[in-house]
């Protein structure tokens, strides 16, 4: 029988779990191309012309969506485990960081 | 009257001798019927070879959980018209227990669990003692109190990936009774329950995937146990202790 998991703590769980994958296969390749800031600045600056195509920009989406997800799930998860709230307690504090970003990134945005 | 007459009921069929088969049945539909209400049906009307177990109906003994349309249910209160899905149901032996036969899963591993958790009462007085006093609303015992309605069922048991993954790990609701008698003021032996599930397969195995909390019938929260369990690990480790 399929076993039916899809609820929210589980995905959570399983996003958490993708993005830390993720997190891991890239930072090899990400420490490659830093070195050649030590070594071989021209061919550093070859690289980083790729990042102009929309393709590799779609990636850098991806990447700091998995960064982003990886980040706030261990969050998560920390609270979860180390802070005895209660749910609604949880739900307060999980607003109240949310209403923190938006309005410090409105203003960082505005800013620059 | 139902949109169906009938219902198309797949029940998993077989046991460690047998191999386990799918095996379905047409089920008169009623609009009051509950998932132990088909199974009971085609076991005294059409196959009296069917294997399952149940006692109280009522959602009080925990003996009648099954696998529903893949999530881990107490049949006994589960409607079948909140899990019906195009006219049809699928019914199997609970997941992550050995399966005697059909839909009878053993549920000995999940009680081993419970003892090895050192869910067990050490007691603080003898029977020639006053019986001591408890404050109804101390914190202890509201934490305490959280835990208590558990009807063993194996839900969360069923429920649960790690169970599926690690063997060894005691489970939700082994836990969730460890971290009631730790809160428990007439418990004497509260180390003896932090030695019991901080070692392999402990709370520490616990990958906060929150299933049983999610599909416990009774709405109890064995992820905060086992968190809260987590906690007085950690602090002890660290050389707090509760007193």
């Amino acid at each position: 029988m399929r076993v039916d998991r899809a609820h929210p703590l589980w995905l959570a769980y399983i996003l958490h779990r993708l993005s830390g994958i993720g997190l891991a296969l890239f930072l090899p390749l990400h420490f490659w191309v830093l070195s050649y800031a030590l070594n071989d600045a021209a061919r550093l600056d070859a690289f980083l012309t790729l990042t102009e195509m929309p393709l590799v920009k779609l990636a850098e989406f991806g990447l700091v969506f998995l960064l982003a997800v990886h980040f706030f799930g261990g969050l998560r998860l920390l609270a979860l485990e180390w802070l005895p709230w209660s749910a609604p307690q949880k739900t307060w504090a999980a607003a109240a960081v949310a209403g923190s970003f938006l309005v410090s990134t409105t203003f960082l945005l505005q800013a620059i | 009257m139902p949109e169906r007459d009938h219902l198309t009921v797949t029940v998993q069929r077989g046991g460690p001798d047998t191999p386990q088969r799918p095996q379905t049945f047409e089920v008169p539909a009623y609009d009051n019927q509950t998932v132990l209400d088909v199974v009971s049906w085609i076991q005294q009307n059409t196959d009296p070879t069917l294997t399952y177990r149940f006692a109280c109906r009522v959602g009080m003994c925990g003996s009648c959980a099954m696998m529903v349309n893949g999530v881990p249910r107490w049949t006994c209160r589960t409607h079948v018209s909140k899990v019906v899905k195009g006219g049809a149901i699928e019914v199997g032996p609970l997941r992550n227990l050995p399966v005697i036969k059909d839909l009878a899963a053993d549920m000995d591993p999940f009680f081993d669990k419970w003892v090895a958790a050192e869910g067990m009462h050490h007691p603080t007085r003898t029977r020639e003692d006053e019986i001591e006093a408890i404050d109804p609303v101390a914190s202890d015992r509201q934490e305490a109190n959280a835990g208590i309605e558990c009807i063993n069922c194996s839900v969360c048991y069923s429920a649960c990936d790690t169970v599926a993954g690690n063997p060894d790990y005691l489970g939700p609701a082994a836990l969730q009774r460890a971290w009631t008698l730790y809160n428990d003021a007439k418990d004497a032996d509260r180390d003896a329950i932090l030695d019991a599930v901080s070692g392999k397969g402990g709370c520490h195995s616990c990958h906060s995937m929150g299933s049983c909390t999610a599909y416990c019938p009774n709405e109890l929260d064995p992820l905060s146990a086992i968190a809260g369990l987590k906690r007085a690990t950690t602090k002890r480790f660290f050389g707090g202790r509760k007193g």
